[in-house]
């Protein structure tokens, strides 16, 4: 089942293998979701299902989208998403159903997270882009931390495009290939993922099946 | 933020899980299971505790010891379970909870004495360290 799962990001911990290895872990607090709408390739023109995860009061909810909610016969939740299944996926759901991570994902799976990383604000050329800066000592002044030049001369008598600068950093859509899952725990809607993933504690991620595994199980059989 | 706490507070808390009963300047016998492709053994470190550094799950302390006259310090994660027993040998009296002053002495400027509970009044008892 090739669902998108949302959840909230709790932080970084660790867990032991059986051999004894420490693994790093970002815990994912992943679902339960619950299916607001079925879309279907005759009514909508292709065939979905909207998921949604988290409560939110009614109150904060535009009147479209209460009257959403209402229709689906569900509590408003705190996201709303979209996954593309197949026509025969979509017939098995009706809008109120819910689906845990259990059903979604097992250990040793392999995923893609995506979240929005932790915003930054107005950032220099050294955290932006990775630049070297100038050096501390043999004479640099106000200049340690700046970009240098940014260009030629008259010809060609511009700034190229893609030129690396000061400016909004963060805070954008980030995706992560590929990660591990080490654990689910379907009682605790907890997922165990290995390594990091992107955006502080407490936001918003959603996790899908790996591309790069797809592509593997595509290529195999 | 909450849940990570949970989590990581059950593992500390789960039955037979690992508690501190020792403290910096201990000397403690730090048992470690050592796997050697398809054989296992067990391997026995002993030295000082210079430092415990709390953090729930993560928690770890470091053992110092003088091997051939080389300082070695190894650092274990309290709850790994390649740990197997933390035998505390003798107990230390140390004023600070942090001892890396152990690291620039050596020879018998490096011994800790010996904690002595039984001569001690209650004032001048130090304070168990805080949880």
């Amino acid at each position: 089942m090739a669902i998108r799962v949302l959840g909230t990001k709790l932080g970084m911990s660790q867990v032991f293998s059986e051999t004894g290895e420490r693994i790093p872990v970002t815990l994912v607090e992943a679902g339960p979701l619950t299916v607001v709408q079925v879309k279907t390739a005759s009514k909508d023109g292709y065939d979905a299902l909207q998921l949604g995860y988290g409560q939110r009061k009614t109150s904060f909810k535009s009147k479209p989208l209460q009257g959403h909610f209402k229709k689906a016969g569900v509590r408003p939740t705190r996201a709303l998403r979209e996954t593309r299944v197949t026509a025969d996926e979509a017939g098995q759901y009706k809008p109120g159903d819910r689906i845990t991570v259990d059903q979604v994902f097992s250990k040793g799976d392999r995923i893609d997270v995506m979240g929005t990383s932790k915003g930054r604000g107005f950032a220099g050329v050294m955290k932006r882009h990775n630049f070297r800066g100038k050096n501390a000592t043999h004479g640099t002044h106000e200049a340690k931390r700046h970009g240098g030049s940014i260009g030629m001369h008259t010809e060609p008598g511009k700034v190229w495009k893609g030129q690396g600068m000061a400016g909004h950093y963060g805070a954008e859509r980030v995706t992560v290939l590929d990660l591990e899952v080490v654990d689910v725990r379907p009682d605790e809607n907890l997922l165990l993922i290995r390594g990091g993933v992107p955006g502080a504690p407490r936001s918003l991620v959603s996790i899908r099946t790996s591309v790069k595994s797809k592509k593997k199980a595509a290529k195999a059989g | 933020m909450e849940r990570l706490a949970q989590f990581e507070n059950a593992v500390a808390a789960q039955p037979g899980s690992r508690q501190i009963d020792f403290a910096p300047g201990d000397t403690v016998k730090v048992a470690t299971k050592i796997v050697e492709g398809d054989k296992e053994r067990i391997q026995v470190f002993q030295g000082t505790v210079i430092r415990i550094r709390k953090n729930r799950a993560r928690t770890t302390f470091t053992v110092r010891k003088t091997s051939y006259g080389v300082g070695v310090e190894r650092i274990f994660p309290l709850h790994a379970p390649s740990v197997v027993s933390i035998e505390t040998v003798m107990k230390g009296d140390v004023r600070r909870a942090k001892l890396y002053y152990l690291r620039d002495l050596k020879g018998k400027a490096s011994r800790i004495r010996e904690r002595r509970d039984d001569i001690r009044t209650e004032e001048s008892a130090p304070a168990e360290p805080a949880e």
